[in-house]
């Protein structure tokens, strides 16, 4: 008989010692996701730090130095801190339930992949305590920002960056062998939830390119410490040349923030449609297809380096090609609610926002990827519209319905209905007041990453300050929510908990147990 | 751990690791193979071995030269002609100057571009400063030579082939800032 967690009451030694050298998915999977939302808050303070600045034109708080490191560290920080590690959570947590295995496939890499990264983002956040200060060179860290003019903390940053990714890759590879190994008998790829599908290709996207991120570091601490001219003109490199390296992971990477996400919401929108999800298989080949030509598009982010005509077609049309597989998703789902029997739960409610606005950051995408245009909005507040739609919009509002939508089976409590719509609106309305006004300063040309602006943007600014107040508001309810649920919230013990979810992890009582399918389940 | 794990870690660890050296080892040289072919960045090719071409007098191509210095390179750099006009095939030499204007020992390097990029290649240097550094003691002077060729085989609506240098001060990466120590 497997014995049961350490709790307080075991002492904290030994409460302390079970969460530093746990094996067990659910353990891990709320490492990652406590892990994640510390970050978030971390990554939002930055974001508050920088809309506060641009309340008002001119300089108030800070200095334009700082001013960097914030949009800098915002950048590191949401991406590599929050958004992946709350995904990696939600994986750890609910891939074992959903396809019937006891557990990850190799546990103890498991805790390594989690236990390095906390170490990986005291280094990163340490460089602000540094003198020189904090990477300041944006998140994109374009050589020569990053190298013959880079703080001296550089380094760690680089350090940092290596051990993140480090623990992608090997997060990565558990999941892997987790679908593929684990799956209970009757458990066939094509009857996998969409959220483990999504993830395993999501899975092969990051042991692919995170390896490629770390080449890009690589070339540039060879560049800083020892006199190679990977990126440096002055030796015969090319600083170009860092920005297809980078995007070549980076492109990639955008998917690997979104497409779990849609794994998520793939889950939701059947629930609450009580509607069977439309188009399983098709969803399933437009992951796939999405995933592919992820790899052939990264150019689109630098049309405006000069390249030749013929590539700038290329990579335009190839980008427009994306639409078409991410628009058999947004059919599928919305044709999933079509005739359903909804109910608006707040999973639900966050979820239908996440249709909404992710469609809406997918069409300025679409006008970014049209070359001619790009030359007019690369580099302005249009380009930061169109990704905080897509990434906070997309993500981050896809992740919050996952919390909510799984919270009741991690901790047998049910949350504060009430309490998740009151942030669900503040939060809708404070995103979309945050980052509408954003796409008309971007067009009438304010550029990013300035510490100050014309007076001709102020008012817009102010505008997209407050929304991004209130965003900010929304998350520490959101917080305030969790945790009384954990401690105050009514018990569930129905193991369904949703009238109309489906799939394994419902079969399982509620809360789930600490072990769950030691013996497989049998899948029909 | 069982087995199926174990060989699928493997193949997987393996893909991760190739990626890593494709990264460095392959993209940097695709890359630049990749310039080479479009003539993109203007890069020219090594020094080239003349050989026996006729010289096409029907046309005359006007060579512009530009010079520019790099961030805080404080040499005063300039071509001492601005510009020439060759026939194709046939060869040419002009001289840049140079002077280090401080008072410490320095090394330069001029780092070549050629414009229009379908020019690139027809553009050959027989003899160029720029295929070595150039190390200039404190306050001293230099006339520095380039002889080229233009390929008689340059795009017909190419008139005007501008070739631009941009002098990097290379003296920390060198190892003379150390010897001077």
């Amino acid at each position: 008989m497997a014995h049961g967690p350490a709790t307080l009451a075991d002492g904290w030694v030994k409460y302390a010692s079970r969460w530093l050298f746990t094996t067990n998915h659910k353990d891990i999977g709320t490492l990652y996701l406590w892990f994640s939302f510390a970050m978030f808050i971390l990554g939002g303070a930055f974001a508050m730090a920088i809309r506060a600045e641009l309340f008002q034109p001119g300089m108030q708080l800070m200095q334009p130095e700082f001013f960097n490191q914030m949009t800098t560290m915002h950048g590191l920080v949401m991406v590599f801190g929050a958004i992946m590690p709350a995904f990696v959570g939600l994986a750890n947590w609910l891939i074992p339930m959903m396809i019937g295995a006891p557990d990850m496939a190799l546990p103890r890499m498991n805790n390594l992949s989690f236990w390095i990264l906390p170490f990986a983002f005291a280094i990163l956040v340490a460089t602000l305590f540094m003198e020189g200060g904090g990477p300041n060179f944006g998140w994109t860290f374009y050589a020569p920002l990053s190298t013959t003019f880079a703080p001296d903390t550089v380094n760690y940053f680089i350090f940092g960056v290596h051990i993140m990714g480090a623990s992608s890759i090997m997060g990565s590879i558990n999941i892997i062998a987790t679908v593929m190994n684990m799956r209970a008998p009757g458990m066939t790829y094509m009857k996998m939830p969409l959220f483990v599908w999504t993830w395993l290709i999501t899975a092969f996207l990051l042991v692919a390119v995170m390896p490629v991120l770390a080449g890009a570091v690589t070339m540039m601490l060879m560049d800083i410490n020892f006199g190679t001219s990977f990126f440096d003109a002055a030796g015969g490199g090319d600083p170009v040349l860092f920005q297809h390296v980078f995007w070549f992971f980076g492109h990639p990477e955008v998917y690997i923030i979104i497409l779990p996400a849609f794994g998520v919401v793939s889950q939701i929108i059947p629930t609450f449609s009580r509607k069977p999800l439309f188009g399983y298989s098709s969803m399933v080949y437009a992951t796939a297809s999405i995933a592919f030509m992820s790899f052939i598009v990264w150019a689109h982010h630098m049309f405006t380096v000069g390249m030749p005509i013929a590539g700038e077609l290329y990579f335009m049309y190839a980008t427009m090609l994306i639409a078409v597989p991410t628009g058999v998703k947004v059919f599928n789902w919305i044709t999933t609610m079509y005739k359903g029997a909804l109910t608006y739960e707040t999973p639900m409610l966050f979820s239908i926002a996440f249709v909404i606005l992710f469609t809406f950051g997918g069409f300025t995408g679409l006008m970014l990827s049209i070359a001619a245009a790009d030359m007019q909005y690369h580099d302005t507040y249009f380009v930061v519209a169109h990704f905080h739609y897509v990434m906070v919009a997309g993500a981050v509002f896809s992740g919050t319905a996952a919390v909510y939508y799984w919270l009741p089976k991690w901790c047998g409590k049910m949350y504060d209905e009430t309490m998740g719509k009151v942030q669900f609106w503040i939060a809708f309305i404070g995103f979309n007041i945050a980052f509408m006004p954003q796409h008309f300063l971007g067009l009438a040309g304010m550029p990013r990453r300035y510490a100050d602006y014309g007076l001709q943007f102020a008012d817009w600014n102010m505008v997209s300050s407050i929304g991004a107040f209130m965003y900010g508001a929304a998350q520490i309810l959101f917080l305030f929510n969790v945790i009384r649920t954990i401690t105050h919230g009514k018990p569930v013990n129905d193991p369904q908990v949703w009238e109309g979810a489906e799939g394994l992890e419902w079969t399982v009582d509620t809360p789930a147990p600490y072990h769950t399918f030691e013996k497989p389940p049998e899948v029909k | 751990m069982e087995t199926s794990h174990r060989s699928l870690l493997a193949k997987l660890l393996a893909i991760a690791v190739a990626m890593f050296l494709f990264a460095i080892f392959v993209l940097p040289p695709l890359y630049d193979l990749f310039c080479e072919i479009t003539g993109i960045g203007g890069r020219t090719d090594g020094k080239y071995e003349a050989v026996e071409v006729k010289v096409d007098t029907s046309r005359q191509v006007r060579v512009q030269f530009v010079a520019a210095n790099n961030e805080q390179m404080p040499w005063e750099f300039y071509p001492m002609e601005h510009s020439v006009v060759v026939y194709p095939g046939e060869s040419r030499a002009v001289n840049f100057f140079a002077h280090n204007t401080t008072g410490e020992d320095m090394i330069g390097q001029a780092i070549p571009s050629v414009l229009p990029n379908n020019a690139a290649d027809y553009f050959h240097k027989t003899a160029c400063f720029c295929f070595d550094n150039q190390p200039l003691a404190a306050g001293e002077q230099a006339e520095l030579g380039l002889v080229f060729i233009l390929d008689p085989d340059l795009p017909d609506n190419v008139n005007t082939v501008t070739l631009s240098y941009t002098l990097f001060d290379i003296t920390d990466r060198t190892g003379l800032a150390v010897a001077q120590q």
